[in-house]
């Protein structure tokens, strides 16, 4: 099946699956198949699955997110994930030791970290982790987000995209999967790199990206 | 409605005073992605009507008692700007604007899965800039544009449309002379996929046939009006391209000019 047919269907939009089996983002009712948000249909693996256009991200375990503190209980942080709701990051979590119990001195409000989901309960409570290879509190540095839906974009075909933009602008880039990306390098590197995500954002649904930013990269080196 | 006025609101061609027949609607225009904050927006130019809409969420429910661990709440909130009306209109929530805002809460509620985000909140804000007669059936119908655009999962976009009775017959979407001089008004929304009704309400007096009538004009004309929501979000999806496109010739352009200095 050709995959680079790519059709936009809105909610409740009948699909017809050409005989392969439903897949994400799709519902059924009385036999037939309907799209569940607006998204972009893909025929995959004999998989008709919708790719989301917008929303909010939603956390799915092992994600790696960037979430920034928001609150301090006795034993965890409290996390805004950019998600539906909160991440708890609990000190046995982290590769550090609560002395007297004061988390604050460790991580305070409006600290970042780049952290994994470790677990997500049956009534909705998001646990994260910071024991992983990479995952760390974020130091200096910018905070800039996108849509969670395009990250995947970002990312590009086995981290192309994003690996080429770090060769060429030299910069430091930490993509979380909700969308929040942290950015440090020389301040007009970081700004130029705002403006390809920005870019990226806006021209998500289109082909040939990789390309286009590497002549926009190349225009402004 | 039902005051007694001697104003003649249908000609003797059958025209209304605005011009329209009976079954013809006033001009609609909706666009989407209009406010860069929210998660989802739309703004809807429905004849006078001038409407703009805001969703958030899901989101955690505050305050925490709102919670309901079983699926997500829906809090819509219809509101008029004081500017909205001839005579100002006094700001805040009154009586008719919480009706509003809870019949419109309910049905864009029976078409979200609210089940997928236990504990969660959407949040619709409908602010109505002007107002000329059917605005909760033009905020309902924005409001689900913006939903979409909001990316909530959903069984359809609602949509919806008001008949009436003016001048002893039966009108399609009546504006804000026909509403105040008519004798009735029934405004109603429905899941076009389905037909399911999710909303329908009926100022003033009707017979059975009346009535009737007046669903099927509903009816149909929502049908219509659905179309006009989805040309609405599949436009915002081919815009940058198009962008792109007139991006790249003013380029060329620009070479040229280059050429001939």
């Amino acid at each position: 099946m050709d995959t680079t047919t790519k059709k936009i269907v809105l909610p409740g939009e009948e699909i017809d699956l050409q005989g392969m089996k439903q897949g994400n983002g799709i519902y059924h009712e009385n036999g037939k198949y309907y799209a569940y948000q607006l998204g972009m249909l893909q025929f995959y693996n004999n998989y008709v699955n919708l790719i989301p256009l917008s929303g909010k991200y939603y956390p799915v375990k092992n994600d790696k997110v960037i979430g920034k503190v928001i609150d301090i209980a006795p034993s965890f942080w409290i996390l805004d994930i950019k998600g539906p709701y909160p991440g708890f990051l609990h000190i046995n979590d982290t590769p550090w030791k609560s002395g007297s119990g004061e988390l604050n001195k460790i991580m305070n409000t409006g600290d970042t970290v780049f952290a994994k989901v470790n677990e997500i309960t049956e009534s909705k409570q998001i646990w994260l982790s910071l024991k992983d290879n990479g995952l760390r509190k974020l130091e200096g540095g910018h905070i800039v987000s996108v849509q969670p839906t395009k990250v995947s974009r970002i990312i590009g075909k086995g981290g192309s995209m994003v690996n080429m933009i770090k060769e060429i602008t030299g910069v430091k880039i930490q993509l979380g999967q909700n969308g929040i990306v942290w950015i440090d390098g020389e301040p007009d590197k970081v700004l130029l790199v705002i403006k390809i995500l920005k870019f990226i954002e806006d021209q998500a649904h289109t082909s040939g990206l990789t390309e286009r930013v590497k002549e926009i990269l190349e225009k402004a080196r | 409605m039902s005051m007694v006025s001697n104003i003649k609101l249908i000609d003797e061609n059958g025209l209304r005073i605005d011009g329209r027949k009976f079954n013809e609607l006033r001009p609609i225009k909706i666009e989407v992605g209009v406010l860069n904050r929210a998660d989802g927006s739309a703004y809807i130019e429905w004849g006078g009507n001038k409407i703009i809409v805001a969703v958030y969420g899901p989101r955690e429910a505050f305050p925490k008692h709102t919670q309901n661990p079983s699926r997500a709440i829906v809090n819509a909130r219809y509101n008029m700007a004081a500017f909205s009306v001839d005579e100002r209109k006094r700001p805040g929530p009154d009586r008719r604007a919480i009706e509003i805002s809870k019949i419109i809460g309910e049905a864009l509620e029976s078409a979200i899965f609210v089940e997928q985000y236990p504990r969660t909140s959407i949040d619709v804000y409908i602010e109505v800039l002007q107002a000329d007669a059917g605005t909760r059936i033009a905020g309902l119908t924005a409001a689900s544009v913006a939903l979409a655009d909001a990316g909530i999962p959903m069984k359809d976009m609602i949509v919806g449309c008001a008949s009436g009775k003016v001048d002893g017959k039966i009108v399609l979407d009546l504006n804000k002379e026909e509403d105040n001089y008519g004798q009735a008004d029934v405004p109603l929304a429905i899941i076009p996929r389905t037909q399911e009704v999710v909303l329908l309400q009926m100022d003033g007096n009707l017979t059975r046939e009346e009535f009737e009538q007046a669903i099927e004009m509903s009816k149909k004309a929502a049908l219509f009006i659905s179309n006009l929501q989805k040309e609405a979000l599949l436009a915002k999806y081919s815009r940058p391209e198009e962008k792109e496109e007139v991006k790249e010739e003013a380029e060329q352009e620009n070479h040229g000019d280059d050429d001939h200095e």
